[in-house]
């Protein structure tokens, strides 16, 4: 580790830190429908949308009536990502005349990734999707699921904020909202950016490049031969990458364009074009902690909350650089020391440009949020390193989080924290003036318990049949954790991966399809049911039996339930992947 | 039910000609009219001839040009199908594939360790870059090859040697398209690889 690397990550963590309020006053205003400097120009969009969609905007919705709009919205958008890929042969912008998205279950996988905000990427970029389905269908998704997203968490804020009534807002409002004045604007600007650091943006076909020196290639066919071929030419791939860049990170959906996702040069060619990623990645989620206590009359429970998610991101990002900075032992005759001419340190799937420090940060933020864009494969990560970013996502993707996921996760475990309070004092629980009762607790535990149920069940049965082991490509206990993450990561909606696992095979795209749904739709709608039930209760002043949530205690004990529950439920997974590989690698054990 | 039923469909097609066709669209036109070049690729012509992106890593052979790292997309530097190996650090093929190109390296500086990065495979499979430790490592060998002094190569380096930006971000690094471009113009190969 060196001083220049902690002050990357500090300057990072010192930009979220001063974008919290003001992006969390204006999130407050715009879902709170106050005047903001935007209005002239999109506020007449909005009008025209509603306009020819008849959506009344002055419609009150109950929860269970937002949920079901939420619902349809999610289904019907979904059957068109499915067709469009299935149907891209027919559609323009495809000069390199790439066929439909095959097989089935593919195309099924993507829908349901795109759809849940996952981005789970079975299928390689550059050598699958049209421009058309990149822009139209996934980058669309990147949009939409991102401010379904944003959507929700208001909708929970609100029920924590209101008295006595029975609705949580309008989901097109905030849908539409979400999408022009909190996404579109900010993508406009953060995608040029990007192009002014290299990220391309054209809708050329792919380039060919004449090599400066030829190179022989061996490859071995499908008999066994190998052949030896000269290979003259570089067939680069092209695309309209910055507008879906920004997006992927902003709205944390995490699809890369290129199957390199942001470690290829054209999505993130400068450690600049790196920081302005990371950045868009917190700062709707850090944000809303200050959305959260605007709208709830408490400001310092917001900032309560923000300083639970910066410890543990610190905690990550420590360990995840710690464990990547000291390098891989069995390589032999290697220098990975770090020097002023080199990170050193275990570079296999890192970038040059780089090095560790960016590495590590970027595979802690990705997945404190959930967004699931990587700069180096988790999959070569060091055995404690890679564990970094899986923990990151067995504790929901609460540290900072997913777009409105991650503040309604979060939401979950204060309750929980509450509740928990609650029982060591002896009170009925309560919080911001709302009383926690059996209901609420009951919903919040649904939300606890879907999620390591579908990992740990498809984990089991993949790790112990042919159709799950025969995709993994590194052995040994690293092939559980390869196992261990795509399920994780799709039940979490974050999208990155142990990428040697060969996911693209019926049992893998079909489970972790389901998977990613389930993460999804079965989390909000008991999240909903708490929103709608919190709306129509009474206010209940503090008493001196009240729990204060704004004071570090609350910090401390919000932070000790995240980690409880996570730990109880995944470390016997843990031990048996990442914690006995790294045993293993330290005795020097290959595989 | 039915109402939002059909809000889902026109919302559906509404908000995907708006973020989906034409927010891509305004994009592009501003990127191609503010950032030709980069919006474009970066591409490097020669004689007329794209020659590569400069921001898009080749592989490089033999004794005479500046080594880039191995490479795990397509067969090599397919900037078609960007790959990293995905090999786990207990991985043996990992071990194999190192020890093999770490014995390779050494033949020029027998007995010292080979700067990491040379031996690992990047993330994208199309790293531009090697570390300056890595250039360095490769002075003494590319100077006797184009028979020039290793000081003056090694001053081409230097100057090809990109500091941290803003700097701070990032880490140092040297393009090895770049510099070996540069490399054969200064420092010609009499019989060149590139005329057969």
């Amino acid at each position: 580790m060196t001083v220049n690397g902690w002050i990357q990550i500090l300057v990072f963590l010192g930009l979220i830190f001063l974008v919290t309020k003001p992006m969390g006053v204006f999130m407050a205003r715009v879902f709170s429908r106050e005047k903001t400097f935007m209005d002239p120009v999109l506020r007449p969009i909005e009008r025209l949308l509603y306009r020819v969609t008849g959506v009344d905007e002055n419609h009150e919705m109950r929860w269970t009536e937002y949920a079901v709009s939420m619902l349809l919205f999610s289904v019907v958008s979904m059957l068109v990502l499915y067709l469009m890929q299935r149907l891209q042969g027919f559609l323009p912008f495809n000069p390199q005349k790439f066929g439909a998205v095959t097989p089935e279950h593919l195309a099924f996988n993507t829908a349901a990734s795109f759809t849940t905000n996952t981005n789970w990427q079975a299928y390689a970029g550059e050598a699958t999707m049209s421009y058309f389905t990149q822009m139209a269908g996934l980058a669309y998704h990147n949009f939409v699921s991102a401010a379904t997203g944003i959507a929700l968490a208001i909708a929970f804020i609100r029920g924590i904020a209101r008295r006595q009534m029975q609705t949580i807002g309008n989901f097109w409002v905030d849908l539409v909202r979400s999408c022009l004045w909190v996404l579109l604007p900010f993508c406009v600007v953060g995608a040029l950016l990007l192009v002014s650091q290299g990220v391309v943006q054209n809708l050329r076909p792919y380039d060919k490049a004449t090599l400066v020196q030829p190179q022989q290639v061996q490859t071995t066919g499908a008999d066994g031969k190998t052949v030896t071929t000269t290979v003259t030419e570089q067939t680069i791939a092209q695309g309209p990458v910055a507008s879906q860049e920004i997006i992927k990170e902003f709205g944390t959906n995490g699809g890369g364009f290129f199957n390199a996702n942001s470690a290829h040069p054209f999505e993130n060619p400068t450690p600049l074009s790196n920081l302005i990623e990371l950045f868009a990645i917190f700062t709707i989620g850090a944000g809303l902690t200050y959305t959260l206590g605007r709208m709830t009359g408490s400001q310092r429970h917001g900032w309560a909350v923000w300083t639970a998610m910066a410890i543990l991101f610190l905690a990550g990002v420590t360990v995840a650089y710690w464990a990547e900075a000291g390098g891989n032992p069995l390589l032999a005759n290697t220098n990975q020391r770090v020097t002023a001419l080199q990170s050193g340190g275990n570079m296999e799937g890192k970038e040059v440009r780089f090095g560790i420090a960016n590495s590590a940060l970027f595979a802690t933020v990705t997945t404190d949020a959930s967004c699931g864009a990587i700069n180096g494969w988790h999959d070569s990560f060091t055995p404690l390193g890679g564990m970094v970013p899986l923990v990151n996502i067995m504790l929901s993707e609460v540290i900072f989080g997913g777009v409105g996921a991650g503040m309604y996760g979060m939401l979950i475990y204060v309750v929980l924290a509450v509740f928990i309070a609650g029982l060591m004092v002896g009170r009925t629980p309560e919080y911001l003036g709302k009383k926690i009762e059996a209901y609420d607790v009951k919903m919040a535990m649904l939300v606890v318990l879907v999620f390591p149920l579908v990992i740990l069940v498809f984990t089991a049965l993949s790790s112990v049949n042919g159709f799950g082991t025969s995709s993994i490509l590194n052995p040994g206990p690293h092939g559980l954790s390869e196992i261990l993450y795509a399920f994780t990561s799709g039940a979490g909606n974050n999208g990155s991966a142990f990428g040697g696992l060969t996911v693209n095979t019926p049992w893998y795209d079909t489970t972790i399809g389901l998977t990613m749904l389930a993460g999804r739709f079965l989390m909000i709608i008991p999240m909903l049911a708490i929103a709608g039930n919190l709306a129509q209760k009474k206010y209940v002043p503090p008493s001196l039996g009240t729990f204060p949530v704004t004071t570090p205690l609350f910090t401390v004990l919000l932070i000790g339930v995240i980690l409880i529950v996570g730990a109880l439920t995944f470390f016997p997974a843990l031990s048996l992947g990442p914690i006995l590989e790294h045993l293993l690698l330290a005795a020097g054990r290959t595989f | 039910m039915k109402k939002n039923l059909m809000i889902s469909v026109l919302m559906t097609i509404a908000t995907t000609i708006l973020l989906g066709i034409i927010y891509p669209l305004v994009v592009t036109g501003l990127a191609q009219v503010f950032f030709k070049d980069k919006a474009n690729g970066q591409l490097i012509v020669r004689d007329g001839q794209v020659v590569g992106s400069r921001i898009i890593g080749q592989a490089f052979t033999g004794p005479a040009y500046f080594h880039s790292r191995p490479s795990a997309a397509g067969s090599g530097y397919d900037a078609a199908n960007s790959n990293g190996s995905q090999l786990g650090p207990t991985n043996q093929h990992l071990i194999d594939r190192v020890k093999a190109d770490v014995a390779a390296a050494q033949m020029d500086n027998p007995g010292q360790p080979v700067p990491i990065d040379l031996v690992t495979a990047s993330g994208s499979g199309l790293d531009p870059d090697i570390t300056p430790a890595a250039a360095e490592f490769q002075v003494p060998r590319v100077a006797k090859e184009r028979g020039a002094s290793a000081d003056d190569v090694e001053r081409l380096v230097q100057e090809h040697t990109q500091q941290r930006q803003l700097g701070f971000l990032g880490e140092p690094r040297v393009n090895v398209l770049e510099l070996n471009l540069e490399l054969d113009q200064r420092f010609p190969l009499k019989k060149q690889a590139k005329a057969e």
